[in-house]
């Protein structure tokens, strides 16, 4: 069991919980990721590992409640525990050692970019990051990303930082020039705008992929996604590859595949239909 | 105590029907489709076998089961007798008894095959063990070895692993077993299916191993959480028995369309997350009218049976090869029949087909015929030219088998693997590693639950006398 240290509510649907895991905590790397399964007869669910701290023995889950199990997990209170936690799963970040970063980082994706750009820095990387959302209550992990380097924070409405979308941001950045490396985690339609920015830059880009995944060890095979034309699989390939080389079309293809299947589950959590008794 | 019976009488017995669930109502359900013998069936049974001198039976099974002594027990009635004779010899008897292709090992030596059927063993063995598990013997315990002080990591709590710790916990090691996997059984419980083995069986027998001592760690991926030279600093030895490891998919184009899964996905949805219980499931699984699976072995059978039950209108097995030359067992294959399971034979899939949306909606195949044999002697399959068809389908689960999973060997670089990516062991089990010893599919390449429980048992014995020796 894995008891909750400590809740914080960071934008109005994004909670992080810090989990007691003294392992992950002491081994885990910046990229890797944890499968969570709340309780009994409850889902795997895969999340990355946002932070952690080795001496408490805990690690940052950051959990954006979109669907049944991570709306009853971000309702796991200081003092439950989580039931299962395997990892860390998944290759670690490959860490560029000097030169300029820039990290992107949209909605729950920002808590993603943390620990890159933590990494980053702590190896003497100059670490500038663009992190967004729609307004300024959505925006999270500002403050740790200001240790690490600039932070251009950027929101829809103009609430807070600049007004538009953090690629236009990221545009100027590499229109201005000097960027040898980007980070970008977010919505899938993010990170394909931003990998299609730095194309014609020819600055390599790495983004890390969400897609369906069970058992996270290879095994099952539903995390396949596309990569210069391989298919590889998410959990044991990846979870971060060439953002260049990703099929983004067959990855936001894929995770509709049990739209349907949430939709109904929540619609029933919410108790607005009896299909599921 | 039956009255003693001649010889004649003997052979006159024929072989006794295993009861099952009615065909039409069982593939409706996932409750396990044979129901098993009583004890006047068992002792029926029993009595057919003529307990030979040289019991080939014995050298027909992995794990070198005492047959004709457990079998006579039955014959005079002494159960509890029988259960110590077959718990000796088969650390899983109620598994094994469900899962084995007898056919192919113990009953395809059987004496009385010859003329007629043979001892329907599988049947007895799982009579006895089912009837073991329902006897509650409290206070009794197995008389303990004494403590070794030595300390041996299993990774993998599958049928490979189980058995390994069964057997080095008797020796008196002190055994820690980790499993990847948020529950213990490994294929057990996310690949077999709850209707040919339920998983209260496998919980049970997973109880009896840490009552006797065996701890398992779940959540543990070795190769991640753990590497195995790291492993190898805090045990005296380690078992490898990590499994099958990933997917092999077939390489056509459409392969990624949604309602394509590996069977292993397919499965594990079901079984391991229950999706089967379709009002409670938190993990889903698509449906499906007519769903298509390719593949010919056990897993082809139990994911076009799992589809059937899960509500498809149309199930099928889509094979390249006849019925004859399929790798499943026998009572798979007609328990699917009766169970209404089309097979599309001799047919080869060329292409996933989607609509503009990438649902599948069909299977591009080719219609073959069977040539020459092939280097497995089986004949293989040859293309008939301008056969082209499709088959109308909403969901394809692919079942042609996996390959070895690199996650754990790439941490461990001593270990010397073959052109697979396979372990290489030597006779005892031993890896190129000292001290560490693999089995089961990791070893083998995608065998069956019974060679995995003969590798854990086989290295238990090689851990030991190498324990003794270091």
């Amino acid at each position: 069991m894995h008891t909750i240290l400590a809740k914080n509510q960071l934008s109005p649907n994004v909670t992080r919980l810090d989990v007691l895991a003294p392992r992950i905590a002491e081994i885990k790397q910046p990229g890797q990721f944890v499968i969570v399964r709340r309780g009994e007869g409850d889902e795997r669910i895969p999340l990355t590992i946002a932070d952690a701290d080795p001496a408490q023995g805990t690690i940052a889950l950051v959990i954006q409640a979109v669907g049944k199990g991570t709306r009853e997990l971000v309702a796991l209170n200081v003092g439950d525990a989580i039931r299962d936690v395997a990892g860390p799963l998944g290759h670690p970040t490959e860490l560029i050692s000097a030169g300029r970063a820039l990290c992107v980082g949209g909605g729950v994706g920002t808590a993603v970019v943390h620990p890159i750009a933590k990494a980053l820095h702590a190896r003497g990387v100059q670490v500038t990051s663009v992190i967004g959302g729609r307004s300024k209550e959505w925006v999270i992990f500002e403050e740790e990303l200001a240790i690490c380097g600039e932070v251009i924070v950027c929101t829809d409405d103009g609430s807070y930082g600049r007004k538009g979308f953090v690629t236009d941001a990221t545009r100027e950045l590499l229109e201005a020039g000097g960027i040898d490396i980007a980070y970008a985690v977010g919505p899938v339609p993010m990170m394909r705008a931003v990998a299609n920015l730095t194309r014609p830059f020819n600055v390599h880009t790495v983004v890390s992929l969400n897609p369906v995944m069970v058992d996270g060890t290879g095994m099952c095979g539903g995390c396949r996604v596309d990569v210069g034309g391989e298919t590889k699989f998410a959990c044991v390939d990846g979870p971060e590859f060439d953002g260049h080389l990703v099929d983004f079309d067959l990855l936001a293809d894929r995770l509709q595949t049990y739209r349907e299947f949430e939709q109904r589950v929540n619609a029933c959590a919410d108790g607005q239909c009896n299909i599921r008794k | 105590m039956q009255p003693k019976i001649t010889a004649k009488e003997r052979m006159q017995i024929t072989r006794q029907i295993m009861p099952e669930q009615d065909a039409a109502q069982r593939s409706g359900n996932f409750k396990e489709v044979n129901l098993g013998f009583n004890e006047q069936l068992a002792i029926l049974e029993a009595q057919r076998c003529i307990q030979c001198r040289e019991a080939k039976c014995i050298a027909g099974c992995p794990v070198h089961v005492n047959i004709p002594r457990f079998i006579q027990c039955i014959v005079n009635e002494d159960l509890s007798g029988a259960a110590e004779s077959l718990f000796s010899d088969n650390a899983l008897p109620a598994i094994s008894g469900r899962v084995c292709p007898q056919e192919e090992q113990c009953e395809a030596s059987c004496i009385r095959g010859l003329k007629g059927m043979p001892v329907a063993i599988g049947y007895l063995e799982r009579f006895i063990a089912d009837w073991a598990r329902s006897q509650v013997i409290q206070g009794e315990k197995p008389n303990p070895a004494p403590l070794s002080g030595r300390k041996v990591a299993v990774v993998g709590a599958g049928p490979a692993g189980l058995t390994a710790a069964g057997e080095l916990v008797k020796q008196g090691h002190d055994v820690t077993v980790y499993e990847a996997l948020h529950k213990p059984g490994g294929v057990l419980v996310y690949g077999i299916p709850e209707f040919r083995l339920p998983k209260k069986i496998v919980a049970a027998e997973v109880e009896r191993l840490t009552k006797a001592g065996v701890k398992i760690e779940c959540n543990v991926v070795i190769g991640r959480t753990y590497t195995i030279p790291e492993l190898r600093e805090r045990f005296d030895a380690v078992f490898i028995a990590n499994g099958a490891g990933l997917p092999v998919f077939m390489n056509v184009p459409g392969e990624n369309f949604k309602g394509v899964y590996a069977a292993n996905e397919y499965l594990t949805r079901v079984n391991l997350m229950e999706a089967y219980d379709k009002e409670n499931a938190n993990t889903p699984v698509l449906v499906g009218k007519r769903v298509a699976v390719v593949g010919g072995g056990n897993v082809a059978m139990d994911a076009v049976r799992t589809a059937k039950r899960l509500g498809a209108e149309r199930a099928m097995i889509v094979y390249r090869r006849t019925k004859d030359e399929m790798p499943a067992r026998v009572e798979e294959i007609h328990h699917a029949e009766h169970e209404g399971i089309d097979f599309e034979l001799l047919v080869a899939p060329l292409e996933v087909i989607g609509d503009e949306k990438r649902w599948v909606t069909g299977l591009k195949c080719n219609r073959m015929e069977l040539g020459e044999p092939d280097a497995s002697g089986r004949r293989k399959p040859q293309v008939i030219p301008g056969s082209e068809f499709v088959i109308d389908c909403d969901v394809v689960v692919v079942a042609i088998g996996t390959k070895a999973n690199p996650l754990l060997t790439a941490t461990c670089p001593d270990l010397k693997l073959n052109k697979w990516g396979n372990i290489e062991t030597d006779a005892n089990g031993m890896t190129s590693v000292a001290g560490v010893f693999a089995g089961g599919d990791i070893v083998r390449g995608a065998a069956t639950v019974i060679l995995a429980m003969g590798d854990g048992k086989r290295a238990a014995k090689a851990i030991d006398r190498y324990l003794q020796h270091v």
